[in-house]
């Protein structure tokens, strides 16, 4: 089980790093999208600094979104998918290792990425290691649901806007703990209650999620 | 067709079809009758609220619907659970009827909520734990159906959304529970079922008469809705080409 798990790992991470560049699409539609903000709200550091953890939360996800949609498409039209699912490894297994494999090359870049942003923005260390660290607990979240929609989405025509449809709702409490860690460390408050409560959301979908989405691929690909 | 009536004589749509058919009036006539009497007492018999004034009368709507849109997406989930573990078609097809009328309450409660949030509040909408969720409902139900008519094929769409509205179900207890976890504007619940209702009688028979026209309804308008899917999806058999005039379906041999 392990075996398959760790192949799948490394076989996502190998073809991300042979197409760099598409690899990359995300964390730059991420970096562009951050930076309309200012030019849109206007450069008051007040202003900025107040939206600066719901803005890069709220871009994190839709980079999530976009580049989930080819998550298991391109399995799908080799016939690899069905490869997997044939398999002795679980649905569990296949999904949680292309979860894992789709946070390492977008969600951990993008964590990365956020602490820059956040001094851009105007946070200052304490928030930002807050903004980074809550990113941390989150974008793992984003991959595992995200996941489950495009298994849901798979091969269908409107794919792309129907996952951001189907899946926006369910990560909405993980934006609203991730920002308002945040927030809270601004509004000098415990973030430990937003921490606690974003782990549980973590291992909730860490548990639940890859079920599901093991589920929605056998449906999709009967 | 002589068995008698064991647990799953009504899953084969024939039945259902007679059934439903033969119960609409009656549905449609409660319906009638008691959202009549609701809203006579409602708005005629009930005493004007203390300190909200004749505004909180949309009560009477607003309860109701928002009850109606938590329940209804648990009963379309329920369905299609059922539909997918049991490979039973009928409870597929129920459970896409349940869809847009559950969807239709949820907007409703959000509507009348904004309206009467208006005078009490001095505002249209706040961001508020139990508004908020009620939202991610409605966008429950929209994704719901867009998922099962963005797929073409009949039994991979059903199963698809069964799992869907499953994963979706997690969001009721929290809209349900969203008063009591955080102190919001939003009120807590006025009644429950251990204690005494904390409102005066006539407003209460107004509200449960509505409540009870929206069940009615909403069965009503389900069953129907459930009709015309048998009658899409059976197309090909006898029974329905006996329906509709045609000797034999479209792809029977005789």
């Amino acid at each position: 089980m392990s075996r398959v798990f760790t192949t799948i790992v490394a076989r996502d991470l190998r073809l991300a790093a042979r197409r760099r560049v598409e690899a990359l699409l995300p964390i730059a539609f991420f970096l562009v999208s951050i930076s309309l903000f200012p030019l849109g709200v206007g450069p008051e550091p007040q202003t900025l600094r107040q939206i600066a953890p719901g803005v890069v939360w709220v871009c994190a996800l839709l980079a999530a979104m976009l580049s989930l949609t080819q998550l298991y498409g391109t399995d799908h039209a080799d016939g690899s998918l069905e490869q997997m699912l044939l398999s002795d490894a679980s649905g569990w297994t296949i999904a949680m290792a292309k979860a894992l494999g789709h946070w390492i090359v977008t969600g951990l870049p993008l964590t990365l990425a956020a602490p820059l942003f956040g001094l851009l923005f105007g946070l200052d260390g304490r928030a930002n290691a807050t903004l980074a660290l809550s990113l941390l607990l989150g974008t793992p979240i984003l991959s595992l649901l995200g996941g489950l929609g495009a298994a849901l989405t798979l091969g269908l025509r409107s794919a792309g806007v129907l996952l951001i449809l189907l899946i926006l709702p369910l990560t909405i409490p993980a934006l609203i703990f991730g920002a308002g860690a945040v927030a809270a460390v601004e509004a000098g408050l415990s973030t430990r209650g937003h921490f606690s409560l974003l782990g549980a959301l973590l291992i909730a979908s860490v548990l639940l999620a890859p079920l599901a989405t093991g589920a929605a691929l056998r449906i999709a690909t009967e | 067709m002589d068995a008698g009536l064991r647990f799953f004589t009504f899953a084969s749509p024939p039945r259902f079809y007679a059934l439903s058919g033969a119960l609409l009036p009656w549905l449609w006539a409660a319906t009638a009758l008691f959202a009549a009497a609701g809203l006579y007492i409602g708005f005629f018999v009930a005493p004007t609220d203390a300190t909200q004034g004749d505004a909180y009368r949309i009560i009477f709507i607003h309860v109701p619907a928002a009850w109606m849109s938590m329940l209804l997406y648990l009963v379309m989930a329920f369905w299609a659970a059922i539909g997918w573990a049991f490979n039973a078609r009928l409870a597929s097809m129920v459970a896409r009827a349940i869809a847009p009328t559950g969807a239709l309450f949820t907007f409703l409660a959000l509507w009348t909520g904004s309206f009467w949030g208006k005078p009490t509040w001095g505002t249209w909408w706040v961001w508020d734990a139990r508004l908020t969720s009620e939202l991610i409902l409605l966008f429950l139900y929209l994704g719901y159906m867009a998922l099962v008519t963005a797929i073409d094929d009949t039994r991979r769409a059903d199963q698809a959304g069964a799992l869907l509205a499953i994963v979706g179900a997690v969001n009721v207890p929290i809209i349900y529970f969203s008063v009591k976890w955080w102190n919001t504007l939003h009120q807590g619940a006025t009644i429950s079922l251990t204690a005494a209702p904390k409102m005066a009688q006539t407003m209460l028979t107004a509200m449960l008469l509505m409540t009870f026209a929206f069940w009615a309804y909403a069965f009503a308008v389900v069953f129907m809705r459930t009709r015309s899917i048998i009658i899409e999806r059976e197309l090909h058999t006898e029974w329905v080409g006996a329906l509709t005039g045609r000797v034999g379906g479209r792809g029977s041999r005789t």
